[in-house]
């Protein structure tokens, strides 16, 4: 799942622990790191006195496909993967006569949108046409919203994680120019062999979303996307992958030197994941940057992210000099919504219209409300309310567990963000599929923290759990005796093997290397696989070796 | 039979006078018979005696039960080919009916053919189709044949557009009803021309779903029919909301039959000034006089009013008209449906080819024209200007209802029909310009007018005049109009069997 490896890399730099476990999802991890210095240094500007650096300024326009069971202009169902060209009506294949008629979901999906990023919701937007000739868009224009869109005027908050052990929140805001509404055009399929194109008109509504260029690289670009991301599923407004084509990020890049005009800009296409947004980002700053410092100028055009070489590569551009020639949609009238039930018109139907007032109480919690919750209710660190918000139902497993132990949450965390994690990821598992439940895992804490069992055979158990589902912890510590041995005459008995069998380390002990200790008490939990109660072996090696 | 308005027809086939197949029969012939008058494009005969049957198999269920109907060429049809008069579409079958179609089917009226048009609705004499030009039947009659002295085959008058297909069939005697289509005048234009009732209701009272668009903002289905009444029923049956057009209107009353005995003594009748323009014919002026001292007469207050913006309309209209229909047209590229040109050297080429191939001059000059005003540079000069300008003739309109008038009565045409040779002797753009200068204004606001025919010229050709009245006041509009047809004693055309003089001419 293309859309957990940008989820768990660029933000949360959780892979130390991760890696630790998991060899072969670290490398996986590490790959996809993006590490940028150049953003690091524009973050903390350099002295004035230094002849000022290039930067790049970069700006998002980001196509989200409405999360809704029919389309923004017609009755026809949306269904991702649906054969092609299996859920279009006459109206989606443009057929002479028809018209559009817009859905009151997608209507209610964009304010919703618009007021948890903080948006002026206006009251009353327009539709129009936008004009161009393309094989995937059957009616030669486009329906948008360009003049009045449903949204504008919002913020994102989002955060980057700084610092060596990304531990430091710094927390940075951009700019919703504005949401329109607008119809998705066609998917071209082009088939180079035979020299043609084929065309799924299986598309669905779209919002899209204009971020104004106040992000000045890759990392704080794909960290905006991310959040907008977990804003958007929060919502449920739109399902939010970049590789199944439900968020489509276009990047407009250029560069400058800080309180000068910006630079020539760019916008670069064809981006399919965030990680790959913050890749193309960075590659077009510097390319911008190198051409600059040879002397050479930036061409205003679109460029395609081609992610095998990691480069940007001019696009054939069918845009152009191109003249959309708008005008509005006249069989659409002027889409009005309402602030609260008591200025409804007389005669308009409740149900049927669209209230902005409902919608804000029907808010669900946003991500960063969510993680500062987390943060202050349960006492874990800020790094990790990001790893659990960002997976989806690993918030609700969380905080399930912890109903269910008395253990407290900064060491229940550890096993949700590591063990848990760490396991679904090898497996490539959602939350919701793990084989142990919460409650099941909150039993397995218990009978650590009760001292049943040492903390590195809970480890152990967990595994076993893992492998077979449905067996308890108890279960399973009762089946392979993996209880913790506290019986003094066996402890004695054991740890006077050991002491007999290491003359040496003894007597370094006695020589005042008190560290020599630990090597004893290793050597007696591999006799009992790790279930003697480690206190009680401490205080038996310590006499024998006094 | 032929001849009557079709609730007498309705009442005929209740009585069982005629049944439905019979009915259907008759007008099947009738089309053959009228043949050269190229009213139809596509005659559904088959169908059509399919729905008869139907029709009579069961009770007949209400007054348009078994009853044959037109209906204009740019109205889609489930299975019958929809063409618009144009090589783009000529062989183009939809797969749904337009909502007024459907509507009309669901009260058992039996579809007699698609009428003839000029390409995608754009012209004023029926005269720019891709299956040539449709023939006035008044040109057939003996009236003109005799005032005219008219002895060739080409002496014949253009039927005014671009409903002409429609206009001629319900003329002719083929059909009791049609639909046309109205953003200019199309419908009323036609209608005067040859002598039949035409009304453009109130913009978005019909529906729109299937009516392949010329102006979506000005477009509204029209009714054709012999009599004002006929056209009442069947906009009591095509009018309200339909949910697959966001900008239909509920329908404020249902509508039934209008009341026999309207009295117009509290009606006010405006007299727009602006309406006596250079080129209204002595006749039609002499006409426009007749009624307005018809209504003085019963008791009515007819008042001149003004329009002061009445004369940029035409300008504006053309503006805002071509804007629309360059975008309008953008879909017809070949690769879904319609005409593909076979040179297809790159996607780009096939879409220049095919778009030159399929469309006529008059709409490939409105497409020209029509992107040149919505570019970047011209967007606020010319369509954002006309856009204002539509405001100040609504304005003009509202003003003058608000004034307390009731209905306007003016021109519905310069003149009775042109001879098709005169006719063409102008492109279409000053022809629709002239043609279109009384009827377009109620576009621009959305008004409902309505075109009555009042008498025969000298030259033996219909001449109709205009009503319009406020908007979603089509009820009374049509019952002023209903006062005006009980009083002029228009004659129908089958009190001469005008085929049978074409014979005669002929041989």
């Amino acid at each position: 799942m293309a859309a957990f490896c940008v989820a768990a890399s660029e933000l949360l730099h959780n892979m130390k622990q991760i890696s630790g476990f998991y060899p072969k999802a670290s490398c996986v991890i590490r790959r996809i790191r993006t590490t940028n210095p150049r953003c690091d240094s524009q973050i903390q500007p350099r002295a004035k006195s230094t002849p000022q650096q290039l930067v790049g300024v970069v700006g998002l326009e980001i196509h989200a496909q409405i999360n809704s069971s029919t389309k923004l202009f017609s009755g026809s169902s949306v269904r991702f993967s649906a054969p092609p060209n299996s859920l279009v009506s006459f109206f989606d294949a443009s057929l002479p006569g028809t018209l559009p008629v817009l859905n009151r979901r997608c209507v209610e999906a964009a304010v919703m949108t618009g007021l948890a990023l903080n948006c002026n919701i206006n009251r009353k937007s327009l539709f129009d046409r936008k004009h161009y000739f393309y094989a995937d868009l059957p009616a030669g224009y486009q329906i948008t919203q360009q003049r009045q869109p449903v949204a504008v005027d919002g913020t994102l908050t989002y955060s980057l994680l700084e610092g060596k052990k990304r531990s430091q929140v710094i927390r940075k805001n951009v700019h919703i120019k504005q949401i329109q509404l607008e119809q998705d055009s066609g998917k071209s399929l082009h088939d180079d062999v035979h020299s043609q194109t084929l065309i799924d008109l299986n598309r669905a509504g779209l919002m899209e979303l204009v971020m104004e260029p106040d992000m000045s690289c890759g990392e704080e670009a794909a960290a905006a996307v991310r959040e907008l991301q977990l804003i958007l599923q929060a919502l449920g407004t739109c399902q939010g992958n970049m590789s199944e084509g439900q968020l489509r990020v276009d990047a407009n890049v250029s560069v400058h030197r800080p309180g000068e005009p910006l630079g020539v800009r760019t916008e670069v296409k064809n981006i399919n994941s965030v990680r790959y947004l913050a890749r193309a980002i960075d590659y077009e700053i510097q390319r911008q940057i190198g051409i600059l410092q040879r002397g050479g100028t930036v061409q205003n055009e679109t460029r395609a992210y081609d992610s095998k070489s990691g480069e940007t590569i001019p696009m054939r551009d069918k845009e152009g000099l191109q003249d959309y020639r708008f005008m509005p949609e006249p069989n659409l009238p002027p889409l009005i919504v309402y602030e609260d039930n008591a200025s409804l018109p007389a005669g308009i139907d409740a149900c049927q219209a669209v209230v902005v007032q409902k919608i804000k109480e029907g808010l669900p919690e946003l991500p960063s409300i969510k993680r500062d919750r987390l943060v202050q209710t349960y006492g874990i660190l800020p790094e990790h309310s990001f790893t659990l918000v960002n997976e989806d139902g690993l918030v609700e497993y969380f905080e399930a567990v912890l109903m269910a132990t008395k253990k407290e949450p900064r060491k229940v965390i550890g096993w949700v963000t590591n063990e848990l994690l760490g396991h679904l990821k090898q497996q490539d598992l959602s939350v919701s599929q793990s084989p142990i439940s919460p409650p099941a895992l909150a039993e397995l804490l218990e009978l650590q923290e009760t001292g049943h069992i040492s903390s590195s055979v809970a480890k152990q158990v967990f595994q076993k759990m893992w492998r077979s589902p449905g067996k308890t912890a108890a279960q399973i510590t009762q089946e392979h005796d993996l209880g913790l041995v506290s019986d003094t005459a066996q402890l004695h008995s054991i740890c006077q093997k050991v002491v007999d069998s290491h003359p040496d380390e003894v007597h370094a002990i006695r020589n005042g290397n008190k560290k020599v200790l630990n090597k004893l008490m290793g050597l007696v939990q591999k006799e009992t696989k790790g279930r003697a109660d480690p206190v009680l072996v401490r205080k038996i090696l310590q006499e024998k070796t006094s | 039979m032929l001849g009557l308005f079709f609730l007498g027809v309705s009442l005929a086939l209740r009585e069982g006078r005629i049944s439905p197949t019979e009915l259907c029969k008759k007008c099947l012939n009738r089309i053959k018979k009228t043949q050269h008058l190229n009213a139809y494009i596509t005659v559904t005969e088959e169908s059509a005696l399919k729905q008869a049957q139907q029709s009579e198999v069961r009770l007949l269920k209400g007054p348009l039960d078994g009853i044959p109907f037109a209906v204009k060429d740019n109205f889609c049809t489930k299975n019958i080919k929809t063409t618009c008069a144009s090589k783009m579409l000529k062989d183009y079958t939809p797969p749904y009916n337009a909502t007024v179609v459907q509507k009309l089917l669901d009260q058992g009226a039996v579809l007699m053919g698609k009428a003839n048009l000029d390409e995608f609705a754009m012209g004023a004499g029926c005269t720019d189709g891709a299956f040539g030009p449709v023939k006035n039947p008044w040109s057939y009659a003996a009236p003109y044949r005799e005032q005219t002295g008219a002895m060739l085959e080409s002496d014949w008058a253009i039927t005014g557009g671009s409903s002409g297909g429609s206009a001629a069939a319900v003329a002719s005697l083929t059909s009791y009803l049609a639909l046309g289509s109205d953003t200019g005048g199309s419908t009323r234009n036609p209608g005067a021309l040859c002598g039949v009732v035409a009304l453009k209701p109130t913009y978005g009272l019909l529906s729109r779903h299937g009516l392949i668009p010329l102006v979506n903002s000005m477009d509204v289905p029209g009714i054709m029919a012999r009599s004002v009444n006929d056209a009442a029923i069947v906009l009591g049956i095509l009018q309200g909301l339909d949910v697959r057009d966001s900008t239909t209107v509920p329908a404020p009353s249902p509508l039934t039959e209008l009341p026999q005995d309207f009295d117009v003594k509290n009606i006010c009748v405006g007299i727009p000034k602006e309406y006596h323009a250079p080129g209204l014919s002595e006749e039609t002026l002499a006409q426009w006089s007749r009624v307005a001292d018809l209504f003085e007469r019963a008791g009515a207050q007819v008042k001149q009013v003004s329009l002061p913006h009445t004369q940029y309309s035409i300008v504006c209209y053309h503006v805002l008209c071509h804007a629309e229909v360059a975008s309008n047209m953008a879909r017809f590229d070949g690769l879904e449906y319609g005409h593909r040109s076979q040179i297809d050297s790159s996607t780009e080429v096939m879409y220049a080819s095919t778009r030159h191939e399929g469309f006529n001059d008059v709409v490939r000059g409105r497409i020209l024209s029509g992107n040149y005003f919505l570019l970047k540079q011209n967007y606020q000069h010319y369509f954002v200007k006309a856009q204002k300008v539509r405001r100040l003739i609504a304005d003009d309109f509202r003003n003058v209802f608000g004034s307390g008038v009731d209905v306007l009565l003016t021109p519905t045409t310069l003149s009775d029909a042109a001879c098709y040779q005169d006719f063409t002797q102008e492109d279409n753009r000053t022809r629709s310009a002239q043609e279109d200068v009384f009827t377009q204004p109620a576009n621009m606001a959305g008004l409902p007018a309505v075109s009555v025919p009042t008498a025969l010229s000298r030259r033996g050709l219909p001449i109709g005049l205009q009503l319009i009245g406020p908007a979603l006041h089509d009820k009374k509009l049509l019952s002023v109009a209903q006062w005006i047809e009980q009083r002029v004693g228009f004659p129908s055309i089958s009190d001469w069997d005008y085929s049978r003089e074409r014979s005669a001419h002929i041989h």
